[in-house]
């Protein structure tokens, strides 16, 4: 089980800017330093994430064309493209 | 795709990785399904800082146990469906595939959350579980410099302020909602466990110079577009502390949605087990927090024993009945400790969010509310807990608030693409079904 390492960078595009990020960062931590909603509640506020843990979905993202995951499960990747989730 | 296993365990926290471990001195098909992207469950959630994991000896030593012991690990699994007995559906993000998973013995150890109570400002970007925010400094979250408010009760907080402040965030103050006089009684119940007490002791001196304030709690959060500041009271007297981030949680709750789908008595503390963790259910047991707060040492040795009960060697499992009891008590003194005052009961006001999937006020609930109803009645008319995470966040609240209790557990218990039930799931068959199925 090989541990995640922080040595490099990746390139990501978050609603359509180009961010470098640590290589395992999280997607919800991409959108938090970004300072970008991961999604528009049903009431149109902005939310980010919550729980940290996969439970509370108030991190669900548009993560390389698939909506609704939830950012702190997933890992940026280089070439990922991540939208707030409208 | 479909896996035969003799144990499968599903969660690899602290409680899954020792069950996997003693099942499989014993057998040969063991395996452990996690949601996570690695091992360790949230207390030994991996950091993407190096120097981090080097220190904490019980998780190096769980994780080398259970890669020598042959066990299989599948990260990136969420369990959504017990179709039928011995069958596991798990929905798999990353690929967007379904997968079956068979077994003969299954062991749950789902681990918890942390319990949320609404306040005014809690939807607030830059408001965060206490340990969500520690789980997202761990993902890599940089907080260097930032003020942080740690509020909420419970033993974590001490520990998520200490691993915040070690990342170089300015810690405000600690507010724990718990009085002087339980924390000190539930100090003195440590010493029996030294151990425990050192880890406190250590915590302590790690944020010397810090205000750690016990009795007092947070009013509300203040903020237009992200937190600026924290309303916080003594009971007596009222202040505002500025901040740029607010890491709040009370305690923790169980995750006994799988164990209640499968159909196994859920009682008072959690989840009902005997002697050998083995639930209502015949060959299906549960180890862990699901079964009661307890902590991590209580967590690996239930685990122990379900492993080697669900392996058969019950004479093994039976030598640990007596350290298991003793962490047990640990539990309910927590308990005991952190209850929550009545005053955190009524500080949502009536345009404060209370369901934060379906943006359900505390106003649109007070119909159900005037009238004594339950929770399904809220669920039909306000869409209250009917969200993506299924209740699990204003769940507890409602339970605390209102005392609505948590209903049936339908499956799926995590919504998932339609592709999720179709049996050749593709990955383009997202772009086709994306709706979220309704929980219940």
């Amino acid at each position: 089980m090989p541990e995640v390492t922080s040595s490099k960078n990746v390139t990501v595009q978050i609603n359509g800017e180009v961010r470098r990020v640590s290589a395992g960062s999280t997607v919800a931590v991409l959108l938090l330093q970004s300072d970008a909603p991961c999604r528009i509640s049903v009431s149109g506020e902005s939310r980010t994430a919550l729980c940290g843990m996969g439970i509370c979905f108030e991190c669900r993202a548009v993560i390389d064309g698939i909506p609704h995951r939830r950012a702190c499960q997933v890992l940026c990747h280089d070439g990922m493209t991540v939208e707030t989730q409208k | 795709m479909t896996y035969q296993f003799d144990v499968l365990v599903v969660g690899a926290g602290p409680a899954g990785l020792a069950a996997a471990t003693s099942a499989a001195h014993k057998l040969r098909r063991v395996a452990v399904l996690d949601d996570n992207q690695q091992p360790g469950g949230q207390i030994w959630r991996s950091s993407i800082h190096d120097a981090e994991r080097q220190r904490r000896g019980s998780k190096t030593r769980a994780l080398l146990a259970f890669q020598q012991s042959g066990a299989e690990l599948f990260r990136g699994r969420q369990v959504v469906d017990v179709p039928r007995p011995g069958v596991i559906q798990a929905w798999v993000d990353a690929t967007q595939t379904s997968e079956t998973f068979k077994y003969d013995k299954l062991i749950l150890a789902t681990g918890a959350r942390e319990r949320f109570l609404p306040f005014s400002g809690w939807t607030l970007p830059g408001v965060f579980g206490a340990g969500g925010l520690q789980a997202l400094v761990r993902g890599g979250y940089e907080i260097r410099g930032k003020r942080v408010v740690v509020a909420g009760t419970g033993p974590l907080l001490l520990a998520v302020a200490a691993h915040l402040k070690e990342d170089a965030a300015k810690i405000i103050t600690i507010a724990e909602q718990a009085p002087m006089a339980r924390l000190a009684a539930f100090t003195g119940s440590l010493v029996r466990f030294p151990g425990k007490l050192g880890q406190a002791i250590q915590f302590k001196a790690a944020l010397l110079g810090i205000p750690y304030r016990t009795g007092c709690w947070v009013i509300a959060a203040h903020g237009d577009d992200h937190v600026t500041g924290v309303q916080l009271t003594d009971g007596t007297r009222t202040w505002t502390e500025d901040c740029d981030l607010l890491a709040c949680g009370f305690h923790l709750v169980g995750n006994t949605e799988l164990a209640s789908l499968i159909g196994c008595s859920i009682g008072e503390n959690g989840v009902v087990v005997d002697t050998n963790q083995q639930t209502s259910v015949p060959g299906v047991y549960c180890a862990g927090e699901p079964t009661g707060i307890a902590g991590v040492d209580s967590a690996m040795l239930q685990g122990q024993i379900a492993g080697l009960a669900a392996s058969g060697d019950l004479r093994e499992a039976k030598l640990l009945y007596r350290r298991r009891n003793a962490e047990a008590a640990i539990g309910r003194a927590m308990d005991r400790a952190f209850a929550l005052r009545p005053e955190l009961l009524s500080l949502a006001r009536p345009d404060t969010i209370i369901c934060r999937c379906e943006d359900v006020r505390l106003q649109d609930l007070q119909v159900q509310i005037n009238e004594q109803g339950e929770w399904t009645d809220a669920k039909l008319q306000t869409r209250c807990g009917m969200g993506p995470c299924q209740g699990r966040i204003c769940g507890p609240a409602v339970k605390e608030l209102f005392h609505w209790q948590n209903t049936s557990v339908r499956p799926p218990i995590f919504p998932v693409p339609l592709a999720a039930f179709c049996s050749q799931a593709s990955p383009t068959d997202h772009a086709l079904s994306t709706t979220q199925v309704p929980s219940s």
